[in-house]
């Protein structure tokens, strides 16, 4: 019962990561139908960007440790949201009348670009950063088998949390978010109606970015070791979240994170570790096949 | 003049805010841990390229109303087509032959080679059914594995392995796209990815059957009638230089094995032009253009796509096992999902459905990173943004036009 608990916090976790990558890929397949190739890449940009912005605050600034970590976060925001804007205006923006696979094939050569740039320009080894914050809780202490919850574990499901509303409350109730729901039901309509689409796939791009600038902040943090290639796996797991929870569905993004990231940690709790992303895509398929929506999607309607 | 300077000024801002975290500073581990070391003069660098890059470009088409269009194409590009198909297969037969060819060159072609047979393959799921396979090296690796396994459990040669590698790779299409197929295009795509993964992961655990990470090494090369390619024959058996009365060389293997997978490139390549003019061809074709369509014209969607995707996975199964005769070696390493990129970046960019296309961007993705091998660290630097450039440039493809299969009368 111990350890079951100890891997729901666990998974619940990994899961807020998962989730917040999640957003960036269902915002953008539900405006532009589009598989953002490279938005893992742009996790795996911010998880570097906020290393390097906290040991530029701690070492050079001589900031204390709370402030090093604010600076961290927005930096790696900002950052990572330039860092979309850019992908975007160059290498999407010219393609968006193609065909359907130019902008897939253009995201996946984005990805190979930035992959390489990073392992070119900080080395292709591991980076490993001491814990920050340290310490936590014991929730229950079984025989011989404690629970923790540790701040860190806290702050990454609280940040998850505060995020995913402030974005949901943005779609819900803003000028910007009722743009972007008219876009996702019918591009040309809204731009018929006076909405800047391209304003409004720029803003999704770099909102999509900072959100997953902040997962990469996150794992830098809580697991302390990163390199230029954890991209591409959390991405593709992101991206079956989005699916999982129904795409362009928001709650539906979390909703598949978080059961990616239990899925992960009691599969390799209880089974085999090695065989952890066989049941994450196994899981996949499953939902595909018997409900091709996702959890929360709506049917679409197949018109002639 | 202002317009031009303020927006490569503006770019220039954006690519020095972009590389200030990244190539401003660089993580060097020391002995207290990870610290950071500036270089700043390189973003002042990027800042300034962009700056020219930019004016240069906006400058450029200001003065050029357009980049030179390409020549019209003629009437009868069919044709012409055809006469530039005939003449790369014969180059591609005398290649081995002609004097500037060496073993290393001749080694090149044949990667190139299994990347147009490859894409070829793809070319049927992809350019013809329409369906978006992102998991295509999966089969790869089933054609690949079978042959190595086959081979040393009961030691079989190749040119019975060679068909019985196809026969369970599309059946692991069959398998594996029975459920995947009734979903809708861009879920086809994930879930072939996960697919590929899933296959990629198996290969990397099941270490009693696969040899897990390590891989199958010594698997056995190639024979031709019998005939082996060694220094000496095995017991009974008469090595090819003996035959021929040839003196012994390694470059014989070489070229016999780069004459292998042409056969093989070339078989793929018959087979898709012959099988579109057939019943089933026409509906692949007739299924990417309009599904609805087609099912109330009484085709079985599922059946039509999962025949696709059974041949398709078919021919990446010989090419799976040719690459593991070729190699001797294999392991999970060669089939990442990197790989299944690759072959789906080379039908894109040949322009889907291109056969002649698809060569093309064979040569350019594969065989031209291989020529500046020295220069390994931004080789994929290059090839990455080389997708961008090509995509950018030509949305759909090198040779997007496409000649309909069928006309009415003597219309064009």
């Amino acid at each position: 019962m111990e350890y079951f608990l100890q891997q729901m916090i666990n998974g619940l976790t990994l899961g807020s990561i998962y989730g917040l990558i999640a957003i960036g890929y269902t915002m953008v397949y539900s405006i532009l139908g589009m598989i953002n190739f490279a938005h893992g890449t742009i996790y795996m940009l911010g998880a570097f960007i906020s290393l390097i912005a906290y040991l530029a605050a701690t070492t050079i600034g001589g900031a204390p440790v709370v402030v090093a970590l604010m600076v961290a976060l927005f930096a790696t925001m900002a950052f990572t949201a330039l860092w979309g804007w850019t992908m975007e205006r160059v290498a999407y923006r010219p393609l968006r009348q193609a065909p359907r696979l130019a902008p897939l094939i253009s995201a996946i050569g984005v990805s190979i670009v930035l992959q390489n740039f990073v392992a070119q320009a900080q080395g292709a080894r591991v980076k490993p950063l001491p814990p920050v914050i340290q310490g936590g809780f014991t929730l229950m202490d079984g025989d011989g088998f404690s629970v923790n919850l540790s701040w860190m574990q806290i702050i990454v499901i609280v940040m998850t949390l505060a995020l995913m509303a402030g974005f949901s409350w943005m779609i819900a109730h803003t000028r910007l978010g009722r743009a972007q729901r008219a876009c996702e039901q019918d591009m040309k309509m809204a731009s018929l109606l006076g909405i800047d689409i391209d304003r409004v796939v720029s803003t999704t791009f770099v909102i999509g970015a900072a959100l997953a600038g902040v997962a990469g902040l996150m794992v830098t943090l809580y697991y302390g070791v990163i390199d230029f290639y954890i991209g591409f796996l959390a991405g593709i797991k992101a991206f079956t979240a989005a699916v999982l929870g129904g795409i362009g569905s928001l709650p539906g993004a979390m909703l598949g994170g978080l059961l990616i990231g239990l899925i992960e940690a009691l599969w390799s709790a209880y089974f085999s570790i090695e065989y952890k992303d066989v049941a994450t895509f196994g899981i996949l398929i499953m939902v595909l096949v018997f409900r091709p929506t996702g959890l929360l999607g709506r049917p679409d309607v197949e018109k002639i | 003049m202002r317009g031009p300077v303020r927006d490569a000024a503006l770019a220039a801002f954006v690519a020095a805010a972009l590389a200030l975290p990244m190539l401003g500073f660089r993580l060097v581990d020391s002995a207290s841990g990870l610290t950071l070391a500036g270089r700043f003069d390189l973003v002042a660098w990027a800042a300034g390229l962009v700056f020219a890059g930019r004016l240069g470009l906006r400058l450029l088409g200001g003065l050029l109303p357009s980049l030179p269009a390409l020549p019209a194409p003629p009437a009868r590009l069919g044709d012409m087509r055809r006469h530039a198909g005939w003449a790369l297969t014969a180059f591609a037969l005398v290649l081995p032959f002609l004097p500037f060819a060496d073993r290393n060159l001749v080694d090149k072609a044949t990667l190139v080679l299994i990347y147009v047979m490859l894409g070829w393959g793809l070319n049927i799921v992809v350019g013809l059914a329409g369906l978006l396979d992102l998991g295509f090296v999966a089969f790869y690796a089933v054609g690949a594995y079978s042959y190595a396994l086959l081979s040393q459990t009961f030691g079989l040669s190749f040119w019975v392995c060679l068909p019985l590698a196809g026969l369970f790779a599309a059946l692991f299409g069959l398998v594996l796209g029975f459920p995947v197929l009734r979903l809708r295009g861009d879920y086809i795509a994930i879930v072939t990815m996960g697919l590929g993964e899933i296959i990629r992961v198996v290969l990397q655990n099941w270490q009693d059957v696969t040899g897990g990470p390590n891989g199958i090494t010594g698997i056995e090369r190639p024979s031709l009638f019998g005939l082996s390619f060694k220094a000496t024959a095995p017991e009974g058996q008469r090595t090819f230089a003996e035959f021929f009365g040839l003196e012994f060389s390694g470059d014989h293997r070489v070229i016999f094995l780069y004459f292998l997978i042409l056969a093989l490139a070339l078989a793929t390549n018959l087979f898709t032009l012959r099988i579109r003019r057939l019943p089933v061809g026409r509906a692949w074709e007739a299924l990417r253009e309009d599904e609805i369509a087609c099912r109330s014209l009484g085709i079985n969607p599922t059946m039509v796509k999962l025949s696709a995707f059974a041949l398709g996975a078919m021919f990446a199964g010989f090419a799976g096992s040719f690459f593991a005769t070729r190699q001797g070696f294999i392991s999970p390493e060669s089939f990442t999902f990197h790989e299944s990129a690759v072959i789906l970046a080379i039908v894109v960019l040949g322009g889907m459905g291109s056969q002649i296309g698809i060569v093309l961007a064979a040569l350019l993705l594969v065989g031209l990173p291989e020529w500046f091998r020295e220069l390994q660290q931004f080789r994929m630097l290059a090839f990455g943004g080389a997708m961008v450039l090509i995509m950018l440039w030509k949305p759909a493809g090198l040779l997007s036009r496409r000649d309909p299969t069928i006309r009415l009368g003597d219309a064009g």
